[in-house]
């Protein structure tokens, strides 16, 4: 496990995401109205739509596609919605941002 | 045999005795109704909602036509009752009708009180009684400018308030040194003032009226002290008095009004008198709540039952302006004999006031939380010694007892016989035992079978809460529909409060408007940024996290990720140069797929999002723009081929629709918005199942609109035909402009137009061209800041951060 450096708070709109690629996958890392900051995997438990497109709102971020609302803090879709999505652990000093990820997790499934 | 029941006047209070009869005593009257005014029986109550915009004439209709005649009741609408012979039982009408009685009603309501000043008979001077005098308020607050309201009662106010709400400068004029003194206190009456103060509506009270001016019209009103204020409508609500001439010249004994006994009897054994127009134990009324009381003694007595009879209580007023909470009851007046409890609560606006006599409420003063007043209402009415809960009394029911108890809560533990609905009389344990023993589940049955908050509804919330109670999950509250959870208010509420508060951001909206959210959610947040962008195109800066990815990023998600990119072809006409630069994009960029949409232009499919800006540079650098495929805004013209090269073309079809979309490209609406020019009635552009389409004949345009051709399948119906294409221009921009005041979020033209009336939209954009050339204008206004290609913005670097990935991590060890 490592504490990867992503980037600066500001560096994400308000209320907005941005992506961080990994060659496995791509991680999605919000921040919220209230500027918090929460990292999931950008691929929604329903067909797959990318998160870090929809609307963020509260702490909870609603799927561009279909309109699943998946909570950031939990990775759970909310209401009647069933499925998960995994998160991160994210780390905020001062606005420099970094994330927990397992090194193995990001080599490619090839 | 049936009798013969003639009723004098449809209002409120025959028609519901006539309900009442009905019920106890089906058949046994032959029924004939003269009313002045030339309608049925509505409302009267609503009348502000509907000045304000938040109700329609339809909403508050209590009998329609078919009421009328399921129950066989003869109705002679607009038809002025002259004279009442009494000898030989008949009444004779304006129109010559006689009809003879054996039972006659009497019920002519109230006439609004004028003030005998000069220039009370001007043009402009309207009284608020009746459903006209609401038109002619519209129609002056249509012309925008001031308005002044005499009289700062219940009415004045209301009146006031709707003025505002649709745009005027309202200045209220009151004689007294506070507003609504009947009814207030002065700290209540200040706090009032000042609620109203800040809604932008000016208040002077001590305001003699010494005349009004005006050559030919209303222009102004001048006071006492010299002052001229300006005004293109004035109201006047100082008052009401009885309608009894008729009766007077009929020789019945009348006193303030037609004095009948508490059976409803007036001095005459063959005639009654009900509402406005009665006096009872030596008291006129002029709220619903005893016109009720009356109605159902009244059709008690002539039913056959003489039991009933008539007792004076107090009702409690309210006044029906939406966010102003205010409830007096009773007696607050000062007195030796009198002991007070007040609570105030200056930041949050509330002061509650308490008049006590030996231990008693007699009084009760409630302005900015009013939920207490169906509870103190009670213990007023049932003459509990209070003596017991002095101290936490003012905190109200939640604070007796122990922990304070939630709003639910204490509706829960309201006594069964607390009265809910003040105007209609209905207590608790009706409204629960209707609900369980009917099987009933909306507001609207509840409202249907026991008349709680039937009449001027500001007892629904607690209706509601008593529904929740009663029913559990089973209830759903759907009467407005709300945008979303985030609130409880509809769209055209918030579309009509943020015009009326000027609110010009969505914190905005939502703190003045207590969203229940933070930051609203995926439902509310798009609607409210696109009426914002509309109702301030100059000042309210467009919040890009407020929009679906789509316009966020101004090109079509697809099921992967990906996206499409389409570009303007005006008209659906295109070129070598065109086509050689997309075919160049296509190959450069390895685009999976090109295709032809329905839309008459080009589909470049599966381009990648990091992709999007230099795709856009090089269609730009071939002249292309957005063709706002993605956009809640227009989005395509078709047009046919047309007069320049069709042998049966009647006019330039495709140079119209090319300068349709070119005058009109950029602009956001609702939802999307698709239109196409044909060139002749063929209709090759399907110009007849368009949002809005013209179909060109010999003679002109003629200019359809409100088809759908896609969830629905509808054919247009035509506005009207003009005669040039500048013509053409101006009515197809009006009727987008109203569309785009006026429609919900994502309402396509045929729903709004199927809901506010094809008529409706004829008469505003094409028969009124004064109207028409306003919303003209404010479009072309808007379009100052909307026509800005998103593409090229973007080329140039804005919003750089949604093309590109944050970071990437992880590559150096996965390349090991
Ligand atoms: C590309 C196109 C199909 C094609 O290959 O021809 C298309 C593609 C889509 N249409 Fe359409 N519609 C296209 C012409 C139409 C037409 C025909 C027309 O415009 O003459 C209609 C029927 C006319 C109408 O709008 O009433 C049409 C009725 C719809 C509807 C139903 C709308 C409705 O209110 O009934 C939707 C769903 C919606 O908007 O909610 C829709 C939604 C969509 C979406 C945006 C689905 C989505 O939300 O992702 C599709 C996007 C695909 C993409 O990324 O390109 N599309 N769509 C056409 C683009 C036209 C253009 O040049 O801009
Ligand atoms: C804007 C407004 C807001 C109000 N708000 C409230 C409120 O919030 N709460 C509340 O309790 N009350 C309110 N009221 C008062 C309430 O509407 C009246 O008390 C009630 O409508 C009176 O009923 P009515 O049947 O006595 O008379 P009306 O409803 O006035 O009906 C009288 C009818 O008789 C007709 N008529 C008169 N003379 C003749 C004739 N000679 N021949 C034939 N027809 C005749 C008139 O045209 C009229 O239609 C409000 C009133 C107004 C105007
Ligand atoms: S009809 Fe329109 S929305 Fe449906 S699959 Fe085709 S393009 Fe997509
Ligand atoms: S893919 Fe997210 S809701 Fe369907």
């Amino acid at each position: 496990m490592n504490w990867t450096d992503i980037g600066h708070i500001d560096d994400i709109p308000l209320r907005g995401a941005r992506c961080v690629k990994t060659p496995g996958f791509t991680i999605a890392v919000f921040r919220t109205g209230e500027n918090e900051v929460f990292a999931i995997e950008n691929r929604c438990p329903h067909k797959a739509g990318p998160l870090s497109e929809g609307i963020v709102h509260g702490a909870s971020v609603t799927c561009p596609l279909h309109n699943w609302v998946i909570s950031l803090e939990s990775g759970q879709a909310l209401g009647a919605d069933e499925g998960a999505v995994q998160t991160f652990d994210i780390r905020n000093e001062n606005g420099a941002l970094s994330i927990l990820i397992a090194t193995p997790m990001m080599v490619a499934a090839e | 045999m049936t009798e013969k029941l003639v009723i004098i006047g449809n209002g409120m209070a025959p028609g519901r005795m006539l309900e009442h009869l009905f019920e106890q005593a089906p058949g046994r009257f032959a029924v004939t109704i003269f009313n002045a005014e030339p309608r049925v029986n509505y409302d009267r109550i609503m009348l502000s909602p509907v000045l304000s915009g938040e109700k329609t004439y339809e909403d508050i209709i209590i009998h329609g036509d078919a009421w009328y005649e399921t129950h066989g009741v003869t109705l002679h609408r607009g038809d002025r009752i002259v004279s009442i012979d009494r000898t030989n039982r008949s009444v004779t009408s304006q129109n010559g009708v006689t009809a003879a009685y054996d039972r006659l009603v009497i019920a002519t309501g109230s006439n609004p009180f004028i003030i005998p000043v000069p220039g009370k008979d001007l043009p402009g001077v309207v009284a608020y009684r009746d459903l006209d005098d609401v038109g002619a308020m519209l129609a002056a607050a249509e012309m925008g400018g001031d308005a002044i309201v005499i009289g700062g009662g219940l009415l004045g106010l209301e009146a006031a308030a709707g003025l505002k709400a649709r745009g005027m400068n309202v200045t209220v004029l009151h004689v007294m040194p506070s507003l609504m003194e009947r009814q207030l206190d002065p700290a209540a009456g200040y706090l009032l003032q000042k609620a109203l103060e800040d809604r932008g509506i000016k208040v002077i009270c001590k305001a003699n009226t010494r005349a009004i001016l005006g050559d030919g019209k209303v222009e102004a009103v001048e006071l006492d002290d010299g002052r001229r204020l300006p005004a293109s409508i004035v109201v006047m609500a100082v008052g009401i008095r009885p309608n009894v001439q008729l009766a007077r010249e009929a020789g019945l004994a009348v006193n303030r009004g037609i004095v009948v006994d508490d059976g409803m009897l007036t001095s005459d054994g063959h005639i009654m008198a009900l509402g406005e127009c009665a006096e009872v134990g030596g008291q006129v009324y002029g709220l619903v709540a005893p016109l009720y009381e009356m109605a159902r003694i009244a059709a008690s007595h002539l039913s056959g039952d003489k039991t009933p009879a008539f007792v004076h209580a107090d009702t409690p007023t309210k006044l029906k302006v939406t966010g102003i909470d205010l409830y007096s009851l009773g007696d607050f007046s000062e007195g030796p004999d009198r002991e007070e409890i007040v609570l105030r609560d200056a930041s949050a606006g509330i002061y509650k006031r308490l008049v006590l006599k030996d231990n008693h409420i007699i009084g009760t003063v409630l302005y900015g939380e009013t939920s207490d007043g169906a509870w103190f209402n009670d213990l007023k009415k049932k003459q509990v010694d209070i003596s017991g809960m002095r101290d936490t009394l003012i905190f109200g029911q939640a604070y007796q007892g122990g922990a304070p108890l939630d709003p639910m809560a204490a509706v829960a533990a309201l006594p069964d016989d607390a009265e809910i609905c003040g105007c209609n009389g209905v207590c608790k344990g009706k409204i629960t035992s209707t609900i369980t023993g009917k099987g009933l589940t909306s507001l609207d049955e509840v409202r249907a079978h026991t008349k709680a908050s039937a009449s001027c509804g500001s007892c629904t919330g607690l209706v509601e809460q008593l529904m929740a109670l009663t029913l559990g999950d089973k209830y759903n509250p759907a009467a407005v529909t709300p945008m979303c959870t985030c609130t409880d208010l509809g769209h055209d509420d918030v579309r009509r409060l943020i015009k009326a508060k000027g609110l010009k951001s969505i914190p905005a909206v939502m703190q003045e408007l207590e969203w229940k959210t933070s930051c609203g959610c995926a439902k509310c947040r798009p609607a409210l940024n696109y009426y914002l962008v509309c109702d301030w195109p100059d000042e309210y800066a467009d919040d890009y996290q407020s929009r679906f990815i789509n316009e966020r990023v101004h090109a079509n998600i697809q099921k992967d990720g990906t996206y499409s990119v389409v570009p303007r072809m005006w008209g659906g006409v295109t070129n070598a140069k065109e086509l050689r630069a997309i075919a160049d994009v296509v190959d450069k960029f390895q685009i999976p797929m090109v295709k032809v949409t329905g839309g008459q232009r080009i589909d470049l499919l599966g381009v990648e999002k990091e992709d999007l800006p230099a795709v856009w540079a090089d269609l730009g650098q071939a002249g292309f723009i957005s063709g706002q495929a993605y956009a809640k805004g227009l989005r395509t013209v078709k047009t046919c081929v047309g007069s320049d090269w069709c042998r049966f073309g009647t006019q330039d079809s495709t140079g119209l629709g090319i300068r349709i979309e070119k005058f009109m490209w950029g602009s956001w609406t609702p939802a999307k918005l698709k239109l196409a020019v044909s060139g002749c009635p063929r209709n090759c552009a399907e110009a007849t199942c368009k949002d809005i389409g013209v179909v060109c004949v010999e003679s002109g345009f003629e200019i359809h609109f409100a088809g759908a051709a896609g969830l629905d399948i509808k054919g247009t119906d035509v506005l009207g035909l003009v005669k040039t294409e500048d013509e053409a221009l101006e009515v197809i921009v009006g009727l987008t402009q109203m569309y785009r005041e006026q429609a919900r979020y994502l309402e396509r033209i045929y729903k709004w137009a199927k809901r506010i009336g094809h008529d409706e939209i004829r008469r505003q954009v094409l028969q009124d061209t004064e109207r028409r050339k306003a919303y003209y204008d404010r479009f072309v206004f808007s379009q100052k800041f909307a026509q800005v290609d998103p593409w090229s913005e973007r080329v140039s670097g804005k919003d750089k951060h949604e093309f590109k990935p944050m970071a990437s991590v992880g590559y150096g060890e996965a390349a090991e």
